[in-house]
């Protein structure tokens, strides 16, 4: 054992500064655990996510056959409207043997197999747009159309050779083709502007399936949140912190609130299912119910905040006010209430976000399912009509099993996430902007 | 009444909402200019500013009015469900479960009849024709969207009826009283604006009035909360044995009845899951937190701590999509693939397992853990760190030795509260942990929760009257109160915790 000195540790000293070094290992490391986590789920989310924002799209000249869509040859919309999609088939699949034709591409495939390139959507595409203009049948029109997921997932490195050995909706054959398309330039990528407007799509059809009307039917709830949740939040927090008397009723009030913040979500959705859909009879998955679901649930979080920014205004401003002659009320709905307002508008959005990402309890109410195929046309509707909402909807798309609708899925989340992270910015910066040190 | 305010093609609640506004804004008018007149044009006459008079009438107007909408809507359901029971014959009714039952059918066929009147597939007439044989109902309402179970009775049809014409009375009524309610109010106020009426005092009574029933919409939610599942779940133990609820070992509900239903493999699936997610946060979340307060400059903690508290605010879907498309293939990839894998064993057959759950919901909860305890590491006073220095004490065995037993309440409590937030955790485990109940020491296994069968029986077509649908109630508030109770606990620590320091 060495003697101590100032210059050299003893054998004690220095395993208690080894201790402590270690012990600021382990806090460090936990804190870059945690910020690698962070890491890893914005990576996988941008990583797999960002896919969904590009489709793959054919661009195939298609001659409208007087033949086969007008029969008559009388431009009547009532005979033409007679011909259903399966009738539209036969032109794409002319269309593409005359693509293929043309730009000299050699290939096996039957007629059929090259349309199986298509989205199951095509030819009603196709339809809607004849039934539009009427005029143009004879003529040759040259159009963009959604490529299968597939296809899709080919151009994407999702779907591999190797992958589709015992896949029935796409062959070697088929890929074959496609590359040769993408190398004359009919096949490509694009922006997807239908992923963010559009609607849900059925199973069969991953590449039409969109965020749009369940981003409205978010929009109706959180409408229906903000305008029950922050007039009821404020005005119990002004009773609570302003005029409640201290007797056990109001001891009742304030441990029933901090209790109501911590029941689990899911315990909301089972209420809203008992009282407002097996009760009160409102309609299943509308936007209403889920919006009166998700205030109940925010009200506590609003009133923790909104009773925090209260306690906040200093006592001499009502005193100030109470001696200038103002009532107990005046002073507080003229002077106190505008000076946490900031501070309760910041609750209130951080409390909408929270309700915005909220999934469990729109299970229980009917909010998820291939639902909503339109935009609702009026404020009655949106309220009333059956909808998903964004969580939900990535809900539906994780459990469907193909690896095109979890590509839409993390995609929806980037959505999800860039409204969550613009609201709580907006609280930040309204924090930042107006918050007062008194 | 109603079909005048039909037109305008709003339903009944909006369009009466809108006519109150209306009235309440007409009242404010006419009753301030009527208090200005009567004080001779000159406010200072007035016992109170003249909008003050005004809002008077608004309040009269509005508030009872739609206060009496709010109950009438929802006690009528119960009105109308007592009116129609006597039309069902006794005969029918075996038991309580059967009468829901019927009393469901009665609110599907008495719903789809208004469909189908609204889409023109049916008229009054052809629905009074039917009475003695609704044989044809059925795919009548078929044909408009309303599926139903089995062919109509005549008695439903007859409740169905019954129960139809019982609503519209109902929301004529309604209509009327909350009309008559708002325009007497608005009279009223009207009448009494007067110099030397106290407008101001009885606008502020009403106010603190309006408030106090915002505060107790707090307690109405538990109350909500606690009756729906109570009744639920007792219409549960008519039909199910309790003992097997509780003590029963097996989970296999079958939609053809005679069902398994036993709380425990659920409950040891959700407490597993929940041990492994706090095995995952608390030691993280700890270290984080004792740093971030010990030992972290102003600039790091600036930086990580919100940084960290980003994990807190990304809603659950997005973990449980994290669970089940990133973490669970990548521990299959670990210790599922056999010799392929890293370690070349095969314990993992798939992606959903507690392991892959619990990891996820330990990542959740770390900020949980790390913020609620960096609060309470700040709150312990910096005498006690300072008399410990003073001994000569490092600054790891001050915190060891010092800070944490002095915290040690504080940290339970917050552990206490994480665990309360796992158990009652849903979307993570829907996606992640997989759906099969057993009773299992092996983390890579699937297992299921309570909230995951919550939703797998209530989602989809549920009948209230079958125990496989009950059961949820049954489970949720088993939830509610395990959550309720850990919060409680843990509520009560840390608040005895804080004053000790105070």
């Amino acid at each position: 054992m060495t003697k101590s000195s100032l210059l050299v540790q003893d054998a004690r000293t220095a395993k208690r500064n080894r201790a402590e070094t270690r012990f600021k290992a382990y806090g460090m490391a936990a804190i870059a655990v945690g910020l690698l986590m962070l890491v890893i789920l914005l990576v996988t989310i941008i990583g797999r996510g960002t896919g969904a924002f590009q489709q793959t799209f054919v661009t195939l000249p298609v001659t409208l056959t007087e033949g086969k869509l007008d029969k008559k040859g009388n431009r009547d919309l009532a005979d033409i409207k007679k011909v259903s999609t399966f009738g539209y088939a036969p032109l794409l699949k002319d269309a593409f043997e005359a693509k293929v034709a043309e730009a000299g591409i050699e290939t096996a495939l039957k007629s059929k197999a090259m349309a199986g390139l298509l989205s199951k959507d095509a030819a009603a595409e196709l339809r809607n747009y004849v039934l539009a203009n009427v005029d143009q049948i004879g003529d040759t029109v040259e159009f963009e159309f959604l490529a299968s997921g597939r296809v899709d997932g080919y151009l994407k490195g999702r779907v591999t050779r190797e992958s589709i050995a015992n896949d029935k909706n796409i062959n070697a054959a088929q890929l074959d083709l496609v590359d040769a398309l993408v190398a004359d330039g009919s096949i490509a990528k694009k922006f997807n502007l239908a992923f963010i407007t559009g609607a849900d799509a059925s199973d069969a059809r991953p590449e039409a399936a969109g965020m749009g009307v369940s981003m409205i039917g978010s929009l109706f709830m959180m409408l229906v949140v903000l305008a029950l949740a922050l007039p009821i939040g404020v005005a119990a927090s002004i009773y609570l912190e302003e005029f409640a008397p201290k007797n056990w009723i109001t001891d009742i009030i304030e441990v029933n609130i901090s209790n109501l913040a911590a029941v689990p979500s899911i315990v909301f959705g089972i209420l809203g299912l008992a009282v407002f859909i097996n009760y009160m009879h409102l309609p299943n998955s509308a936007p209403l119910v889920g919006g009166l679901v998700l205030t109940l649930m925010t009200l506590p979080t609003i009133i923790i905040s909104t009773r925090a920014s209260l306690k906040s205004v200093p006592p001499s401003i009502r005193d100030a006010a109470l001696g200038v002659g103002a009532s107990k009320m005046q002073s507080v709905f003229h002077h106190v209430l505008p000076l946490a307002a900031p501070g309760i508008l910041t609750g209130t959005i951080i409390g909408l976000a929270q309700a915005l990402g909220e999934t469990a309890p729109l299970l229980l109410i009917g909010m998820v399912g291939f639902i909503a195929s339109n935009a609702p046309e009026t404020l009655a509707d949106g309220l009333m009509a059956p909808n998903s909402a964004m969580p939900a909807q990535i809900y539906e798309w994780a459990k469907r099993a193909d690896p095109a609708f979890y590509e839409r899925a993390w995609g929806g989340i980037i959505i999800l996430l860039v409204f969550l992270i613009t609201m709580n910015a907006i609280a930040v910066l309204l924090r930042r902007r107006f918050e007062r040190r008194w | 009444m109603t079909a005048a305010l039909q037109i305008i093609g709003l339903p009944l609640p909006l369009a009466l909402l809108i006519a109150v506004g209306v009235i309440a804004a007409v009242g404010y008018m006419l009753t301030r200019a009527r208090a200005m007149t009567r004080a001779g044009g000159d406010a200072r006459g007035l016992h109170s500013l003249p909008r003050y008079y005004g809002m008077t009438a608004a309040m009269f107007a509005a508030v009872p009015a739609l206060g009496v909408m709010v109950i009438w809507m929802l006690a009528q359901p119960m009105v109308v469900q007592n009116a129609v029971l006597p039309l069902i014959p006794a005969a029918e009714i075996t038991s309580a479960g059967t009468q829901s039952l019927i009393l469901s059918d009665v609110k599907r066929v008495a719903d789809g009849l208004d469909v189908a009147v609204a889409q023109g597939a049916l008229k009054r007439a052809d629905i009074a024709a039917m009475a003695d044989d609704p044989s044809g109902l059925r795919e009548t309402l078929g044909s408009v969207g309303v599926a139903l179970g089995s062919d109509v009775k005549p008695y439903v049809l007859q409740a169905a009826e019954a129960s139809r014409g019982l609503k519209t009375k109902g929301q004529s009524w309604m209509a009327i009283v909350v009309l008559v309610l708002a325009l007497g109010g608005a009279a009223l106020a009207l009448r009494a604006a007067d110099p030397a009426f106290r407008a101001r005092n009885v606008v502020e009574r009403g106010i603190l009035v309006l408030l106090i029933v915002a505060a107790s919409l707090a307690i109405l939610t538990t109350v909500g909360i606690v009756l729906s599942m109570l009744f639920e779940s007792i219409n549960f133990f008519r039909l199910h044995d309790w003992k097997d609820f509780f003590l029963g070992t097996t989970w296999a509900p079958n939609f053809r009845g005679d069902s398994d239903l036993s709380i425990l493999p659920l409950l040891w699936g959700t407490l597993y899951i929940s041990i492994v997610a706090l095995l995952v946060a608390v030691p993280i979340g700890l270290f984080a937190a004792i740093y971030l307060s010990e030992y972290a400059g102003p600039k790091v903690r600036a930086v990580a701590k919100p940084l960290l508290e980003i994990l807190a605010g990304i809603p659950t879907i997005v973990y449980g999509l994290f669970a089940l498309l990133t973490v669970g293939p990548f521990l299959v990839s670990i210790f599922g693939r056999g010799d392929e894998g890293l370690l070349g064993v095969e314990w993992m057959s798939g992606a959903t397992a507690v392991l892959t759950a619990g990891l996820v919901m330990g990542i959740m909860l770390i900020p949980f853990v790390s913020s609620l305890s960096d609060d309470i590491i700040n709150a312990v006073p910096q005498s006690l760190r300072d008399g410990s220095f003073g001994l000569g004490a490092t600054q790891s065995e001050t915190v060891r030795q010092v800070v944490l037993p002095a915290a040690l309440p504080g940290i339970v409590g917050a552990i206490l509260l994480a665990a309360s937030r796992a158990i009652g955790e849903t979307m993570i485990v829907v996606l992640g942990a997989g759906a099969i109940a057993r009773i299992s020491g092996n983390p890579f296994e699937a297992m299921t929760t309570i909230t995951t069968r919550i939703v797998s029986q209530l989602t989809g077509d549920t009948d209230f009257a079958s125990p496989e649908t009950l059961v949820a109630f049954a489970l949720g508030l088993t939830l509610f109160v395990l959550t309720l109770g850990l919060n409680v606990i843990a509520l009560y620590i840390v608040r005895t915790y804080r004053e000790q320091y105070e």
